[in-house]
């Protein structure tokens, strides 16, 4: 076992090395595919971290990616960028704590609907604050930042999560979380601090989201809240965590990859076309991979007729 | 079992062999010129996109290829179009732009429309030097964009100098006694309404008017009579609207029905459609908005003619951004057929540089931005004329008082 861990650290850093050096490709087109695929690797695999286990289906990313976006068009020019990055940080932190303090006793679809409801509050309020307070809509980002400094910044980023996911997952916290995930009412009899265990989870995944937003935004100079809060980002990432299969760390990596690719290609070929052709692709998704790639690969690997968990994806 | 497995394997082999099909499909093209554009056909800007940038892209495309194409030194080559669709996204926008410049290889890149996706792809232009005439965009910061972004060209001005010249013109026509100094003042909370309605307060008030009203209203609106009625109750002899097209239509319709005719009627984005003529009809005569064009020119008679004729459905251009569109496009073509060969850098100074003829006039850039613009217009007999600044060619005056609305 400790062989085996020891190879897979291995192969982890030399593949991260190798990943390092995608900047110096010199093709600017791919640096920008390379960006996106780490962008929606993280968000994913943030949103698995806490979705996977718990089974909380969350539609919040938007809400933690604009914060932390919000935060870079406000503070962007005016601080060091390792601050505000730090703050970004804080701010998704503790928005997250309020808010999984106040919904997590919610369950299934209501805090799905809350979750949906929550990216709009946030963006109607910074509207609310830009019209009535600093009288300017749209914020513009110059700090001097490469298209390869935030490829970097991302990969350290997912490299920080999946250490953290697999930390957790081996933790007395990861333990707790799929005991939840599995009956609510038993974890409790067990004596498990379901609340604090779920707003603790909740907590970091949304501060890697709100990260992420951070990180991505000198990628547009301009930010207002309809850029900033783009519901798609939710739906996409949900979509990339599900088709990859939640309930595995490296899960949603396996949706991220392949769907971002494919919405590239699709915008690129069929420009026309491409939401009709999406939702098609969804529907097979749901339809013939209902615990995604990871639980494929499980099957196979399994010994046909082998005992499944009979766990789904969410 | 087996059998699904296999069959989702075959689709998986499939989806793969298409997809790699799909990327190495690049074709090259020798003799042409090679001219990409991203562009929203989805998303909240289409229809601003669909108005006033996609017909002129396409009329003047298919001008300059019947033309036998664009003149390089002493042959013509066509222009070879690829497009993206950007869904209003400024990710996806940025994206398209460097699928166009790294793997299409285009030789020129027209802007995306509106002003938040022309900022998001100022940078990539920029670094790839491509260059940039931003046809649809206002910002206050367009003076120090473009000595930032040097490729960057801001051809239709700063939201500013909009609220000043409207002021100006109220000025005015109270010095002739046309109207009384009483404004009221709503505006859209988004980026336009709030851009213009900052600039335009501490102008109204140091012109020594009374601001009797003044308030925003979310995006999306829908029922904006309370607006008008308190907006009515107050009898101001100025109306003026920050607005957006569906907000613009939805305001000129309440003041219709409530009987609200101020002397001077002016409403935002939108005003200069043609869709809000086909809408009002004779409630137009006398109506103020933004933008505007000299009508009588006979450049632009022959513009509307062939853009009508060019749309899918005989559409008309707005009486903004359309032909300023059109005029960045004949500006791009005049410079790229005087360097007379694809030299980027060369077509951005002499963009900076030369003087051009187009729709609009002779246009001659300033630190990459145009000295005159349209900001005050007003449909008179059906066709929407430039009236402010006043010293523009073919500013036509006033008409103040606003005749009364009439029964549709």
């Amino acid at each position: 076992m400790t062989a085996r861990t020891a190879g897979l650290g291995v192969l982890t850093l030399v593949a991260l090395v190798l990943l390092a050096f995608v900047p110096r490709l010199g093709n600017p087109y791919y640096l920008a595919l390379a960006i996106s695929l780490l962008q929606y690797t993280v968000l994913a695999t943030a949103w698995g971290m806490f979705s996977g286990p718990t089974r909380y289906v969350s539609l919040a990313t938007t809400a933690f990616f604009g914060v932390g976006a919000y935060t870079v068009a406000v503070l962007g020019e005016i601080l060091p960028w390792p601050l505000v990055l730090l703050i970004a940080a804080a701010l998704g932190a503790f928005v997250a704590a309020i808010v999984g303090l106040s919904t997590l006793r919610l369950s299934g679809v209501y805090f799905v609907i809350f979750t949906f409801g929550l990216t709009e509050l946030i963006r109607q309020l910074v509207v609310w604050f830009e019209v009535n307070k600093s009288r300017v809509l749209g914020r513009y980002v110059f700090v001097d930042i490469t298209q390869a400094d935030i490829y970097w910044q991302l990969l350290a980023l997912a490299a920080a999560v999946f250490l953290l996911g697999w930390l957790i997952a081996r933790s007395r916290l990861g333990f707790a979380l799929r005991v939840i995930g599995e009956d609510e009412t038993v974890a409790k009899h067990c004596g498990i601090d379901t609340t604090f265990a779920k707003v603790a989870l909740f907590t970091i995944s949304a501060t890697v989201m709100t990260l992420v937003g951070a990180i991505m935004a000198p990628r547009w100079t301009y930010i207002e809240p309809s850029i900033a809060f783009n519901s798609m980002i939710s739906f996409q990432v949900l979509i990339m965590a599900l088709l990859g299969g939640a309930h595995r760390l490296w899960g949603p990596v396996l949706g991220a990859v392949p769907l971002t690719l494919l919405f590239e290609l699709l915008s690129a070929r069929f420009p026309n076309t491409f939401t009709i052709i999406l939702g098609c692709i969804f529907l097979l998704i749901v339809y013939m991979l209902p615990r995604g790639v990871a639980g494929l690969i499980e099957k196979l690997a399994a010994a046909p007729g082998g005992k499944t968990t009979g766990r789904v994806a969410a | 079992m087996t059998t699904f497995l296999t069959r989702r394997t075959a689709l998986l082999v499939a989806a793969t062999c298409a997809a790699t099909l799909g990327l190495a499909a690049v074709a090259q093209a020798q003799t042409s010129i090679k001219i990409g554009y991203a562009i929203s056909r989805t998303g909240p800007n289409t229809g601003g996109a669909a108005v006033t940038t996609i017909p002129n892209y396409e009329l003047w495309v298919k001008e300059v290829n019947a033309a036998g194409g664009i003149k390089l030194g002493d042959k013509r080559v066509p222009i070879e179009v690829v497009q993206y669709d950007d869904r209003s996204n400024a990710e996806e926008a940025v994206r398209a732009l460097e699928r166009l410049i790294n793997q299409d290889k285009v030789d020129f890149i027209l802007p995306p429309w509106g002003t938040g996706l022309n900022l998001a792809v100022g940078p990539t232009l920029n670094r790839e030097g491509y260059p940039h005439l931003a046809a649809t965009a206002v910002t206050d910061r367009a003076p120090e964009l473009a000595k930032r972004w040097p490729n960057s060209f801001w051809m239709l001005g700063t939201s500013a100098d909009a609220a000043k010249t409207l002021v100006e013109l109220l000025s005015k026509l109270r010095d002739e006694k046309k109207i009384g100094d009483t404004v009221a003042m709503v505006s859209i909370a988004d980026g336009f309404g709030i851009d213009l309605s900052s600039a335009a307060r501490p102008a109204i008030t140091n012109a020594k008017f009374k601001l009797a009203y003044d308030k925003s209203y979310p995006i999306g609106t829908q029922d904006l009579a309370p607006i008008i009625n308190e907006v009515k109750a107050l009898n101001p002899d100025v109306f003026i609207a920050f607005s957006y097209p569906p907000d613009t239509l939805a305001l000129t319709e309440q003041s219709r029905i409530a009987g609200f005719n101020p002397k001077v009627f002016y409403t935002g984005v939108g005003t200069a459609f043609p869709l809000y003529r086909g809408k009002f009809g004779k409630n137009t005569e006398g109506v103020m908005g933004i933008g505007g064009w000299s009508g009588d020119s006979p450049a632009i008679k022959d513009y509307l003619a062939r853009h009508k004729a060019s749309a899918a459905n005989g559409a008309e251009p707005d009486r903004w951004a359309s032909a300023v569109t059109y005029a960045s496009l004949q500006m791009l073509q005049q410079a790229i057929e005087r360097v007379g060969k694809i030299d980027r850098a060369a077509v951005i100074k002499d963009l900076q540089t030369g003087s051009f003829d187009t729709v609009i006039g002779k246009v001659k850039l300033e630190n990459n931005m145009p000295t005159r613009y349209w900001w005050v217009g007003q449909w008179q007999d059906g066709e929407f004329y430039g009236i402010a600044p006043a010293g523009n060619e073919g500013a036509r005056k006033a008409i103040v008082p606003k005749p009364a609305w009439v029964a549709p």
